[in-house]
């Protein structure tokens, strides 16, 4: 150790060190990874079971129920995006340390969505096909879920900053996302089943892309400007 | 004119200003909404598609107006409580959302009760303009519960501002998308844009109407905002002199 | 008369409307106006409280 302050490291590596310390403590308690999908899943089963196995039906209400069972789950897993950073400490060390927030902001949610986002996208077409989808719905419901559990991550982690240190549950959280999700969830189910009746589907595509570069570019820094704020 | 609004944003100023605007405010307002009540009720003709039912215009779009406008004022002054740091600001947005809140809901609710006849439902969901209410109403109500969540007074201006801004941005893409969903099912919608002969008898109890219902926000709000500069100045010097001097209710 | 309040046989939801309207604004009004005097008189309390101790 010598006495001259270390050098500060770069930008990139700063979000890399936090996206991959994200996915290393998500690896080692697997729960957190599994517990929303399986949350997605069983959501997705219980329609089915309750409203009967015909087929047309199914494939109607397919996209919709899926696109809120994904939205529920990634509302799930956001509550505790900030929480156990906050208890153990290292939230403090994000706030002092030399990076600007706002890209340390940026990691959290793109890991978060690594670990909960992507995963999603990836069990997506089981389920689609599960619901008598058509072949084409499928690589459309993975894509706009692919934007919109980006989106949603990115603008969750602004609600999950806010809420940080209030104790108050995954309710207020949903009370504070769920209207901001809404045009994500319109366009995202919207688009999927147009493309069921094989409707032209790129308008909500380009939305939802759009969308996202929306988030990318300003939910960190709403997300860091909430978290100094929640932290004072 | 600078000076006029640097004295207007120190507390007590404000809050003797506001209390001498405010009965104007109220005055106007009074006179606005009794014309436009009396004209749109029993003055305007029946519209020729509608009948009589079509004069609930006359409360549901200053309501649905207001709604709106009462989030841009959020928004703008928890902007500008977040970055020029005045507390007066925060008083207002604090002060503007529960009122926001019931505008929004009297809105649907004026809504849903047009509805009714015209559509044969109290709830059209292919109504983009009912739906963005409904869902303006869930930011409200967001917004509501962050701030109720949180002890600190300071620290619950800053956390609310920002959500205050992250849904001022929102709010035109959820009203985009709304629309956009509902254009698949070609809704009714109630209020025809530019539509067809709005003869003057019509239009002017309305235009009365507005005004009217935005005086009267002032005055709520102003109001409020005076509750709130009270309460947040309470340990001040000039509250405790106020209020242990005249001993009236001012 | 009879035929003005029953504006066209939609009397029941104009009316209607209008009531609700009114409510909503009373509730508002009296809301705000309620919340200052209480707001007034809490604090004057504290303030007595304060001066008394002190």
């Amino acid at each position: 150790m010598t006495d001259t302050a270390p050098p500060v490291p770069s930008l990139w590596s700063g979000f890399i060190g936090i996206v991959r310390r994200d996915i290393l403590l998500a690896w080692k308690r697997p729960g957190d990874v599994l517990n929303p999908l399986f949350f997605f899943a069983m959501v997705s089963t219980l329609f089915p079971l309750a409203l009967g196995p015909s087929s047309e039906q199914l494939g109607s209400i397919g996209p919709g129920v899926i696109w809120v069972a994904a939205l529920l789950a990634a509302l799930l897993s956001l509550n505790s995006l900030f929480v156990s950073d906050f208890e153990d400490g290292s939230l403090d060390q994000l706030l002092l340390s030399p990076q600007p927030l706002t890209v340390l902001a940026l990691g959290k949610a793109i890991g978060h969505w690594i670990v909960s986002g992507l995963p999603l996208v990836v069990i997506s077409p089981l389920i689609a096909i599960s619901f008598h989808m058509p072949d084409q719905s499928i690589k459309v419901m993975a894509v706009t879920l692919f934007f919109g559990t980006l989106s949603l991550s990115l603008f969750g982690s602004i609600g999950a900053a806010l809420t940080v240190g209030l104790h108050r549950g995954t309710a207020l959280l949903s009370l504070l996302i769920l209207p901001l999700a809404m045009p994500v969830l319109i366009f995202g189910a919207r688009t999927v089943s147009l493309s069921t009746s094989d409707d032209a589907v790129s308008a909500g595509i380009y939305f939802l892309a759009a969308y996202c570069m929306l988030a990318l570019t300003l939910a960190p820094f709403a997300t860091a400007a909430a978290l100094r704020i929640s932290n004072e | 004119m600078w000076k006029f609004f640097h004295k207007l944003a120190s507390p007590p100023h404000f809050y003797q200003f506001a209390g001498k605007v405010v009965p104007w405010f109220a005055f106007t307002a009074i006179a606005c909404i009794g014309y436009g009540g009396y004209a749109g009720l029993f003055v305007a003709p029946a519209d020729y598609q509608q009948g009589d039912a079509f004069r609930i215009i006359y409360v549901h779009v200053p309501a649905a107006y207001l709604s709106m406008m009462g989030y841009s004022i959020m928004a703008i002054s928890a902007g500008i409580g977040l970055i020029w740091r005045i507390k007066l600001s925060h008083a207002v947005t604090a002060a503007a959302a529960p009122l926001g809140a019931w505008f929004t809901f009297l809105a649907l609710a004026t809504g849903s009760i047009w509805g009714k006849p015209m559509w044969g439902t109290w709830w059209e969901w292919g109504d983009p303009r009912l739906t963005s209410e409904l869902l303006l109403l869930f930011l409200y109500i967001g917004y509501m519960a962050l701030r109720a969540s949180i002890d600190d007074i300071a620290k619950a201006d800053k956390a609310s501002a920002v959500l205050a801004l992250v849904g001022a941005v929102n709010v035109p893409i959820i009203h985009y998308s709304v629309e956009w969903w509902s254009s698949l099912h070609q809704g009714p919608t109630l209020v025809r844009e530019g539509g067809p002969g709005m003869v003057s008898d019509m239009l002017y109890p309305l235009l009365a109407m507005i005004l009217g219902f935005t005086f009267l926000f002032g005055a709520l709000l102003l109001g409020r905002v005076r509750t709130e500069v009270l309460f947040r100045e309470r340990r001040a010097k000039w509250v405790r002199e106020m209020l242990l001097d005249d001993g009236g209710t001012t | 008369m009879m035929e003005v309040l029953s504006m066209g046989g939609y009397g029941s939801f104009v009316w209607s409307a209008y009531g609700l309207t009114i409510i909503v604004l009373a509730v508002c009004i009296i809301g705000g106006r309620m919340g200052h005097t209480k707001t007034i008189n809490d604090v004057r309390r504290r303030i007595r409280t304060m001066e008394v101790k002190s």
